[in-house]
């Protein structure tokens, strides 16, 4: 898995969050996601790095077709949305070979849910399989969404990644 | 009865002309795309030296009287009440210099001509508070949203507006005047009232918010409109003055509530906020204008320079490189509805006569000033660059 870039996210009152993020080739871009709804792309300037070379404004359906394009899935918004609901805990956790989890059904999780958590639904490849019946069978590489109780999660979290050899992304 | 048909008949007609008047204006402005304030108070100028129109009817007043009430709320809203915390820890040494070194001046001219203490209180307000609404509308205008000097200026305004909060209900206190203890008491009270009601609408800001919201926006319309007249009554009452009950209405209602109200209120605000420039514009005795254009002038330049120290001492700290901190400095120069609205309070209360068409004029200047030295912030930065006691080259940082 690549190394996730450091994201700086900073609060513009009356305004919005403006996220930015230095590009492999050393470019600085940001996103203002405004209050309103509507994002401005930024392109810093390379000769006067605290200006904007480049401003592109960008209604919520031209930012999601932009997200679209580059890959990212519908999902993140809508979770992100659920995310906020308060006590409601989502998080997506990869099945490592790691894991002893790798061929079982999601069935064997029962302790998990007994701590409230749940597999909502299970990323593979290109596919999204949404609620995934008990005796789905988890893989190596598939990334399940779960969610539930933050003491849940986290439950569930050790059991997909096994003894955590890798360094736990995102976290 | 036939008489009293004409009286509305002449006033809807008034009305009519002065919004037409206003419409032409703007429609002049969106060209120029500058702030309409500085045309609104040109247009109650022109309007009350021409004659033209006699208002004196309660429904203008009390429809200028809303459009304060409304900038106020408004300008609550802005903010959540979670950004007012976290910049009253973060930016408080910025704030207190900016405080420091824009009020004073209005203060010491006050004493210097002098007017008694209230009223130069309130001419000390006249020149600290920025016009947040110009800035904003710069900032977006000119692309600088993202700029890394942005943070600082936004939260610069940000304690502005929490400093209104202390300030508004305090000389408001003091304008009702009478003796030294009774006014101690009335200053006591009104700090107290405005302290708890900030208090309050931070911490069960939410449970408002969730009382308020409605799928219909009819709804949610009247409910907000409703609550900030009454609060605003209220408050008022008590003699916190309205605006600030108002204010901090808006600071309490959050989330998409408050993005609700923003859409619904936005040409409420807008409509009866040019009621009130053009009424605090008629007000002003047009021939008082030439003896107080210098001082107005002196003013203007002198708190155009500590604005300038302000805004490069905070983008400074933050770390921001040269040409940024020229940029924010230009950019905190404009004053605008704030200032006339702190001037109005004076004149409502009987303050020194001079204080109005100061006020106006300062803010006619500084108002069309102000955006331009924000677009041409390149002429700021030798004299920024002397300041830092660097060359331009050193401040600015090496690409990553």
């Amino acid at each position: 898995m690549p190394v996730m870039t450091e994201v700086i996210e900073t609060q513009l009152p009356g305004v919005g969050v403006r996220h930015d993020f230095t590009t492999r080739s050393g470019e600085r871009l940001g996103m203002i996601v405004h209050r309103t709804g509507h994002r401005d792309l930024l392109v810093y300037d390379r000769d006067d790095p605290d200006a904007c070379g480049l401003v592109l404004r960008l209604e919520e359906d031209d930012a999601r077709t932009l997200a679209d394009v580059l890959g990212a899935a519908h999902v993140t918004e809508e979770i992100a949305r659920l995310q906020s609901v308060a006590g409601l805990t989502i998080d997506w956790v990869p099945v490592t070979r790691a894991s002893a989890c790798a061929g079982a059904r999601l069935h064997d999780l029962g302790a998990a849910s007994e701590r409230g958590a749940t597999v909502v639904a299970v990323l593979r490849g290109e596919e999204t399989i949404s609620a995934p019946p008990l005796d789905f069978v988890l893989q190596e590489g598939d990334t399940a969404v779960a969610v539930g109780t933050a003491e849940g999660v986290r439950h569930l979290f050790e059991l997909l990644q096994g003894s955590s050899v890798d360094p736990l992304p995102d976290l | 009865m036939g008489e009293d048909h004409a009286d509305v008949a002449l006033i809807l007609g008034a009305l009519g002309v002065a919004a037409l008047v206003l419409a032409a204006l703007a429609r002049a402005r969106a060209r120029g795309g500058n702030s309409p304030i500085p045309f609104y108070l040109l247009a109650g100028l022109g309007l009350g030296s021409l004659g033209f129109i006699e208002i004196e009817d309660t429904v203008v007043e009390v429809g200028s009287e809303i459009g304060v009430v409304l900038l106020l709320f408004m300008l609550g809203l802005e903010y959540t009440s979670s950004e007012l915390r976290s910049n009253l820890q973060a930016g408080l040494p910025a704030g207190v210099a900016d405080l420091l070194l824009n009020f004073t001046p209005g203060l010491a001219m006050g004493l210097l001509l002098g007017w008694d203490l209230v009223a130069a209180l309130l001419l000390g307000g006249v020149t600290y508070i920025s016009s947040s609404g110009i800035i904003a509308k710069v900032l977006t205008d000119l692309d600088r949203l993202g700029n890394r000097e942005t943070p600082s200026v936004l939260s610069l305004l940000v304690l502005e507006d929490l400093a209104m909060a202390v300030y508004l209900p305090l000389v408001a206190a003091l304008l009702v005047g009478g003796t030294a203890i009774s006014t101690l008491g009335d200053v006591g009270i009104a700090l107290a009232a405005a302290a708890l009601a900030l208090i309050v609408a931070l911490r069960y800001g939410e449970r408002l918010s969730r009382l308020v919201a409605h799928r219909s926006e009819e709804v949610v319309l009247l409910t907000t409109f409703g609550l900030i007249l009454l609060v605003a009554g209220v408050a008022d009452e008590l003699q916190v003055s309205s605006a600030v009950g108002a204010f901090l209405v808006g600071v309490a209602l959050s989330g998409p509530v408050a993005e609700e109200a923003r859409r619904l209120l936005g040409p409420l605000r807008d409509l009866f906020a040019a009621t009130f420039f053009v009424f605090f514009g008629l007000g002003v005795a047009v021939d008082e204008l030439p003896g107080v254009i210098v001082l107005a002038m002196t003013l203007a330049v002198v708190t155009a320079i500590t604005k300038i120290i302000t805004g490069w001492w905070a983008t400074k700290r933050a770390g921001v490189g040269l040409k940024g901190q020229a940029r924010a400095a230009g950019a905190l120069v404009a004053r605008g509805e704030f200032s006339i609205i702190i001037a109005a309070l004076g004149v409502a209360a009987g303050a020194e006569s001079q204080l109005g068409p100061l006020a106006a004029a300062y803010v006619l200047i500084l108002a069309l000033a102000g955006p331009l030295l924000a677009r041409y912030s390149g002429v700021l930065e030798p004299v920024l660059a002397l300041m830092s006691r660097e060359r331009p080259q050193r401040a600015k940082p090496a690409p990553p």
